[in-house]
């Protein structure tokens, strides 16, 4: 359903907009981004027990619930109103996609139920230090017994995550490799990041024993499906941020008072806020259009996705932008709340491409 | 009764039409036949000509009419919001004088609202209506009326009490277009067209029975048309491309009516951007090889997916009957920021033959047209201004602005000398 929701999903997003800003608000936030982890194990798991959240998009036969994009991007634009701060993307949308894509049979039986429970926290790493997000700029190498050496930067959550998937040069070509967290040779280093609610890391492999997954040389275009479907996700996360900032800056100028009179009975305020508007509603409308178009299996899905991403990086940023001075000096302040999806909305726009090369990328594979 | 289906709508109109429609027929018998039937407007009341047909099942409708062939009745032009206005605010005596001859297709309609003081406050009019002997006497300048030539009757809009505030002080009347009274003049744009007219009335009459509502209720039946002209908006400029290149004599008619009511449009597609050139033209000149030119089509292909995508939002949500998100009021707006980038993105594409215009120019100068023609999006029908305050008011709720004109007379009220 591209242009609608049925009820039964705007249920679910309205049950799971209550609960997030029970249990995320921005306080939680701030701790919870102030630690190393980025996250906390208990906190997590109680909450994913609760709701199944990490089992949304998994197949029934391996544990999840078999939903489809819609109903993970419901998930992805919630968290992304309430800036969660869990290891849910990189689990269920970059790990659990490329096992999905890419592994056997017996792979998923034995990855993907740890996955959709809540207990395996993963990630794929497959970006180095040259933060290209393409397959042919991967030089992390495995020999033919599977020890993966070399680097991977950029890792979501890659330092707490319990399962890596790994996307190396093995000697078949490109191919994925599973690797557990604590792996022997594996070093793992947080990175300092701009955005401190979406944690990175950078990790080495000094000849660390991975499990190949899949086809040995055939992980090239589940990866490109992967980044696609990652692409899509993202969006509608952002689609989440960017209409919580909308909303945000709305209630602030309606409360703020300058001159004798709230500062949202201004005319350039009231134009801002127009704009905002159509900028968040345009890129929901693009977000919903590629989530459905997933689960359509539609033939020109990398163009739509990458409209998509495109459209939602714009539009975040300058809703950020504009909320950021909508609140004038106090927006500008660490205790202002803005800041954090200020940040939050960049992250976004570089991760797996930025709206630059997301146009490009459309314009490739629009269908001429 | 038996209840409406789908099903049951289709099967009873499809009968219809097989029993019916004969493409040999006028234009105007054939459309008699359809008033008649109710399968003209069947969203319309049945005591008038319609079927009482939910809205949600016209396209069921329209979708048979199309399987044959038929044509339907007159859609196109100011008519269609004259019908509406009277369906809801006419006398019975108006409703049988007009809504016929609106659906044949044989009187034509302008709308006589904008004046040269008042364009986006069009509450503002001073064009005068005053009651002599047993006549309305009508004087004042109107603007920005299509179709204003060809016109029997316009919706006018007139101040009839001065002592009253600004919106309390205005009627709604028809008015007889074809009077020694009123003259109509073109309107020369700045691309070159003339869709427009200018409409002066000197001691123009119009019966009294010609009053829609009460004396003083002018706004509340202004509120209508509008609404109607905002929702009806993309229908009208994308009207006319349906007639199959047919000799038969309803067809060869519908043809010519469609030429003349869509003349003043010609140019409308160059004012939307012709968004549809914008790759034909990058491969034919070259700027698809070019990187910086192909981010800003990419920019302009983004933005104009996720318009169309918006409107089907609100499309969508309209046909289940679901409340309509905000996404309803950003089309206009929308429409403004596509049209002003593909006029940027054709021009940069142009190159130096962007200098010229006419027959030296691409494509016979439709390029030139669009650079010329786009400002008008952004002010016709509602400024982008004006659109911003709307969807910040009315869908953000955010406080309106204290305005200068409510609380007082008009005839207190600091306005334009313009006469």
């Amino acid at each position: 359903m591209k242009f609608s929701f049925s009820s039964e999903q705007d249920e679910f997003r309205s049950n799971l907009r209550r609960f997030l800003a029970d249990r995320s608000p921005t306080k939680e936030v701030r701790r919870l981004m102030e630690t190393d982890a980025g996250w906390e194990r208990d906190g997590w798991q109680a909450m994913n027990a609760e709701l199944g959240l990490t089992a949304v998009r998994i197949p029934e036969e391996y544990g999840g619930h078999g939903f489809g994009f819609g109903e993970l991007c419901i998930v992805l634009e919630e968290m992304g109103r309430a800036l969660l701060c869990a290891p849910f993307f990189a689990t269920t949308v970059l790990a659990a996609g490329a096992i999905l894509q890419a592994g056997t049979d017996e792979q998923k039986a034995a990855l993907l139920p740890g996955i959709a429970s809540g207990e395996t926290v993963a990630t794929l790493a497959s970006v180095e230090d040259n933060g290209r997000w393409e397959a042919d700029a991967v030089t992390l190498s495995a020999d033919a017994s599977g020890k993966l050496t070399g680097h991977k930067s950029f890792v979501i959550d890659g330092h707490t995550a319990d399962l890596i998937v790994v996307l190396a040069r093995g000697p078949a070509g490109l191919t994925f490799y599973t690797v557990n967290g604590n792996a022997a040779g594996l070093s793992r280093r947080l990175l300092k990041t701009m955005d401190p609610t979406r944690k990175l890391a950078r990790l080495t492999f000094d000849g660390v024993q991975g499990a190949v997954l899949g086809t040995p040389g055939a992980a090239g275009p589940a990866y490109d499906r992967v980044m696609t479907e990652a692409a899509v996700c993202l969006t509608n996360e952002m689609v989440g941020g960017a209409e919580r900032l909308r909303e945000d800056a709305l209630a602030y100028a309606m409360m703020r008072m300058q001159f004798g009179k709230p500062i949202a009975s201004f005319q350039s305020m009231k134009h801002k806020h127009a704009d905002m508007l159509l900028d968040v509603e345009m890129a929901k409308s693009a977000a919903y259009y590629a989530a459905a178009a997933l689960d359509d299996g539609d033939a020109d899905i990398v163009a739509m996705a990458s409209l998509a991403k495109a459209c939602a990086s714009d539009a975040y940023s300058q809703t950020a932008t504009h909320a950021v001075q909508i609140h004038g000096g106090i927006g500008f302040t660490w205790d202002n709340d803005t800041h954090l999806w200020y940040k939050r909305a960049k992250s976004s726009d570089v991760l797996f491409g930025d709206a630059f090369w997301h146009r490009e990328n459309m314009m490739k594979h629009w269908a001429a | 009764m038996t209840e409406l289906t789908e099903e049951s709508v289709r099967a009873e109109c499809r009968a219809w039409l097989e029993a019916n429609w004969d493409p040999n027929l006028g234009l105007v018998e054939w459309r008699m036949k359809l008033a008649e039937s109710g399968w003209g407007n069947p969203h319309w009341p049945t005591k008038w000509y319609g079927r009482d047909l939910p809205a949600g099942l016209m396209p069921v409708v329209e979708e048979e009419f199309k399987r044959i062939g038929a044509i339907g009745v007159a859609k196109a032009g100011i008519r269609v919001l004259a019908a509406a206005t009277i369906l809801e605010h006419g006398t019975d005596m108006h409703k049988e004088k007009f809504l016929l001859r609106i659906m044949t297709g044989e009187d034509t309609w302008c709308q006589l609202f904008s004046e040269p003081g008042s364009g986006s406050d069009v509450a503002g009019a001073v064009t005068r209506a005053e009651m002599k002997g047993n006549q309305w006497i009508v004087n004042g300048q109107k603007v920005w009326t299509t179709s204003a030539h060809k016109a029997h009757w316009g919706l006018l809009l007139a101040r009839t009490d001065w002592d009253a505030r600004k919106h309390a002080g205005l009627s709604y009347f028809i008015i007889d277009m074809k009077q020694p009274g009123v003259q109509v003049h073109p309107l020369r744009q700045m691309n070159g067209h003339a869709s427009f007219n200018q409409v002066f009335m000197t001691d123009a009459k119009v019966e009294p029975e010609f009053l829609v509502a009460g004396v003083g209720d002018g706004w509340a039946v202004t509120t209508t048309t509008l609404m109607h002209e905002r929702r009806g908006a993309d229908g009208v400029r994308s009207w006319g491309q349906g007639s199959a290149d047919r000799p038969e004599r309803a067809y060869v008619e519908e043809r010519a009516e469609i030429a003349t009511v869509m003349e003043p449009y010609k140019w409308y597609p160059q004012r939307a951007g012709r968004v549809d050139l914008i790759l034909p033209r990058a491969k034919e000149t070259g700027a698809l090889a070019d990187p910086v030119v192909r981010q800003e089509i990419a920019k302009l292909l983004i933005m104009t997916k996720a318009a169309e995508w918006t409107a089907r939002r609100a499309r969508t949500a309209q046909e289940q009957g679901r409340p309509q998100g905000p996404e309803g009021s950003l089309g206009k707006l929308a429409s403004s920021h596509i049209a002003r980038a593909a006029a940027r993105v054709h021009t940069q594409m142009t190159g130096a033959n962007a200098l010229l215009t006419g027959e030296d120019s691409p494509m016979n100068g439709v390029i030139a047209e669009i650079l010329v023609s786009v400002p008008a999006t952004s002010i016709a029908g509602g400024t982008d201004e004006i659109q911003r305050n709307i969807i910040s008011e009315r869908v953000l709720k955010m406080p309106r602005e204290r305005t200068g004109d409510s609380d007082k007379p008009f005839k207190d009220v600091p306005r334009n000398t313009v006469a």
